[in-house]
């Protein structure tokens, strides 16, 4: 007769773990009604799946390549700026995509700063189109996340290790082959294989520098065959091939996925008395400046050409900014009203367990879920008038996985600490949360809402299947305004959406941690 | 009061029996070796450990299977007794209303129960602006609020200094007195005993002995508690 000694239940969030599933499921069931195996795998498949693999693995490659030096440099040097950076390393997390892709062009672009340089020097120009753009885009989303993992690894190797080596007086070789070595291997292959999925199913980079046969990827191909086409039964299709590909991945990837540092402890140093030579020093200091000018030229260059485009922005800009907060908004509210029960009933189970729900989510990729939904929905009502609220649910279930893993944590520690106290005061059900556990989450709360709000904020996916020509994200805009060459425009509505984005997070993370203090 | 008939916890190679009883009103202090069960007896009462055989009774009502909140029992921990979060007024106030609904005569009888403890002034702190010891006695306040008849403390004031120690154990003495509760509190003191218990229940080999006269058994105590005591 063992009892559950909660003070709350799982119920609801045995209900909302049922919508997710359901959710996913009914985008399986209208894919299933339309596509036709018949269709086999032409070339065109062929050369999208190639072209996926082929950018997801040279992006997880050269990210985890350079991440390792750079997280070197950042583990083992003391110097001013230092915290900045690595806090300017959790920022492509926040960061709207489309925001990202201009500040690339305007660095490696056709007229960009480095090809001015080259051409000054005589040399040719790179193009940023292509493989190169997508797989550059990539990296610099996922070389900081490389980098933060990589940084926590270092930071788990006990000081009194480093004090050891000191002891022994071990030369770099040896302090890297006993100390350093052991650890990569633990958190290389997992940090390779996320970046891996995750580049699996980016869309708004491979919409926006890849493109033509040669450089489209498997959910760029659904979106062009919903929007140039509209042929179903391909996307339906290509949804499918879609699903095998990421799920495949993601399966493999769930058992070697390192747990993702979403914040805090990554401040402290670990006093080191190895890698004193000035070659070292040097070399340290090449990377943290390569490093830091790779992810801050490009924020640089939109903060410069959009203050100076912010005057040419026509009105739609600021109408689909608004439009674009309350999908923030909606999607927050979806978060919380799934995330929080879900957490919950995490929380009263076996650790390690359900939360595979969340992950579900991230496996099943935007445009298939936008895809199966827009089938069902078809028939039934107009889906163009319904595409604010699918996307606000859509993207809300792609932050559910972090949320769930900033939150289930907290609730942990709020139970095992006031759980006792909690039953008893016979303070059960709704009155626990409202008087122990949401008080005691709340930093956490406001952090996974932030995070939240502003991914959805800049997320550019599902809303480019339903697009309503009139009312539209500001995401989508700034996209239709760089299409049609309103560079400056595009400029101005591209800062207006990194201060938004920035903003919304900023305040939540912030008012929570405060409120949590008041 | 409080009856424990063939009670038999099992907590993997651990088990622990217990046939006892307790009158209404009495102190009873729970002493014995460490890791002897005297934190698990009292869970078992306070409804956090499973028993698997016998039945647990607290005023001829059978608790055995009565979820924590829902017994004649309150309960101070050896810590976590009080939400950082909330305000002294709070803390207490859950003792009352667990939704902190509180009417009027409510926050009456909360106030009351504060400047009983000694804490006027105080009711808008959190406990982290409050010294160990006053800490202590918001936790005794909301006890007072609670009111039930049977008060398990599980020794929630072992991280205060000796005098202050003692200071608790006096207010507990005087709060129990007040309200007609009996007291169940588990010590490593021998001076505790003396100090406030009329009875000693004996935990040692897996076994939990009937309450006996606190001054005649430390007078002359049997060889187990006399290895125990030193």
């Amino acid at each position: 007769m063992a009892r559950q000694l909660k003070p709350i239940s799982g119920a609801l969030g045995a209900v909302a773990g049922s919508f997710v599933v359901a959710a996913v499921l009914l985008a399986f069931v209208g894919i299933g009604l339309r596509a036709k195996v018949t269709s086999g795998l032409g070339p065109a498949e062929w050369q999208a799946i190639r072209f996926t693999v082929v950018q997801a693995a040279l992006s997880a490659l050269i990210s985890v390549v350079f991440a390792v030096p750079l997280a070197r440099a950042l583990a083992r040097r003391q110097m001013p700026f230092r915290q900045g950076l690595v806090t300017l390393l959790g920022a492509p997390f926040i960061l709207p995509v489309i925001v990202a892709v201009l500040g690339l062009l305007a660095v490696f672009g056709r007229n960009g700063w480095v090809n001015t340089g080259l051409e000054a020097l005589g040399l040719p120009a790179v193009s940023i189109y292509g493989l190169h753009g997508v797989v550059l885009a990539h990296v610099f989303f996922n070389l900081p996340l490389a980098s933060r993992l990589l940084l926590q690894g270092w930071q788990s190797i006990p000081a009194e290790r480093f004090r050891l080596a000191a002891q022994l007086d071990l030369p770099p070789r040896m302090v890297f082959r006993s100390l350093e070595a052991p650890m990569l291997w633990r958190i290389l292959p997992g940090a390779a294989m996320l970046i891996f999925v995750i580049c699996l199913t980016s869309f708004a980079v491979a919409l926006t520098l890849g493109g033509g046969p040669r450089a489209t990827t498997i959910e760029l191909a659904i979106y062009q065959a919903f929007r140039f086409d509209f042929d179903l039964a391909k996307a339906a299709w290509l949804s499918v091939i879609q699903l095998v590909l990421v799920g495949t991945a993601a399966l493999i990837a769930l058992w070697i996925i390192p747990q993702i540092p979403l914040s805090g402890g990554m401040d402290r140093m670990v006093k080191r008395w190895d890698a004193r030579g000035g070659l070292q020093r040097l070399g340290d200091g090449v990377m943290i400046v390569a490093g830091a000018s790779f992810l801050l030229l490009p924020l640089l260059s939109v903060t410069l050409s959009g203050l100076s485009g912010i005057t040419q922005v026509p009105a739609s800009v600021w109408q689909s900014a608004l439009v674009s907060l309350w999908v923030a908004a909606l999607s927050v509210c979806v978060l919380l009203l799934l995330a929080l029960p879900l957490s919950g009933w995490i929380t009263t189970r076996p650790r390690g367990s359900a939360e595979a729900i969340g992950l579900l989510g991230l496996s099943a990729s935007p445009l298939m879920i936008g895809t199966g939904w827009f089938i069902l929905i078809n028939p039934v009502a107009d889906p163009v008038s319904l595409s604010l609220p699918v996307t606000a649910v859509v993207n809300a279930m792609m932050a559910l996985p972090f949320a769930l893993r900033i939150l289930v944590p907290a609730l942990r520690d709020a139970l095992d600490s006031h759980g006792r106290l909690c039953l008893t005061l016979g303070l059960q059900g709704w009155n626990a949360w409202r008087w122990v556990l949401l008080p005691r989450a709340l930093p956490q709360i406001g952090f996974a809402v932030g995070l939240t709000g502003a991914l959805s904020i800049g997320d550019l996916g599902v809303i480019a299947l339903f697009a309503d020509p009139d009312r539209t994200t500001l995401p989508l805009q700034m996209y239709r305004l760089m299409g049609a060459y309103q560079t400056e425009a595009a400029a101005g509505a591209a800062l207006i959406l990194l201060a938004m984005a920035l903003a919304i997070f900023w305040v939540c993370d912030k008012g929570g941690r405060w409120y949590a203090q008041a | 009061m409080l009856k424990l008939e063939g009670v038999r916890i099992q907590q993997g190679s651990f088990s622990l029996t217990a046939d006892l009883a307790v009158e209404k009103g009495r102190k009873v202090a729970v002493i014995g070796p460490s890791g002897a069960g005297k934190s698990t007896l009292l869970g078992a009462v306070g409804g956090f450990v499973d028993v698997v055989a016998g039945r647990v009774a607290c005023g001829g009502q059978d608790i055995t299977d009565a979820r924590p909140g829902a017994r004649p029992v309150a309960m101070l921990f050896q810590d976590n007794n009080l939400f950082p979060h909330l305000s002294i007024r709070q803390n207490v106030g859950l003792g009352l209303r667990s939704n902190l609904r509180l009417s009027a005569r409510d926050a009456q009888q909360v106030q009351a129960a504060i400047a009983r403890v000694g804490l006027d002034g105080m009711e808008e702190r959190r406990p982290a602006a409050l010294s160990g010891g006053q800490q202590s006695r918001a936790a005794l306040a909301r006890v007072l609020v609670q009111d039930k008849p049977l008060l398990l403390l599980d020794e929630p004031f072992a991280a205060l200094g000796p005098a202050l120690r003692a200071e608790m154990l006096a207010l507990v003495g005087d709060l129990v007195a007040e309200t007609g509760a009996t007291l169940l509190m588990v010590t490593h003191a021998p001076e505790d005993v003396a100090r406030i218990a009329d009875d000693v229940i004996f935990v040692d080999a897996g076994r939990a002995d009937a309450p006996v006269l606190a001054a005649a058994l430390m007078a002359n105590p049997p060889p187990a508690l006399r290895a125990y005591l030193g």
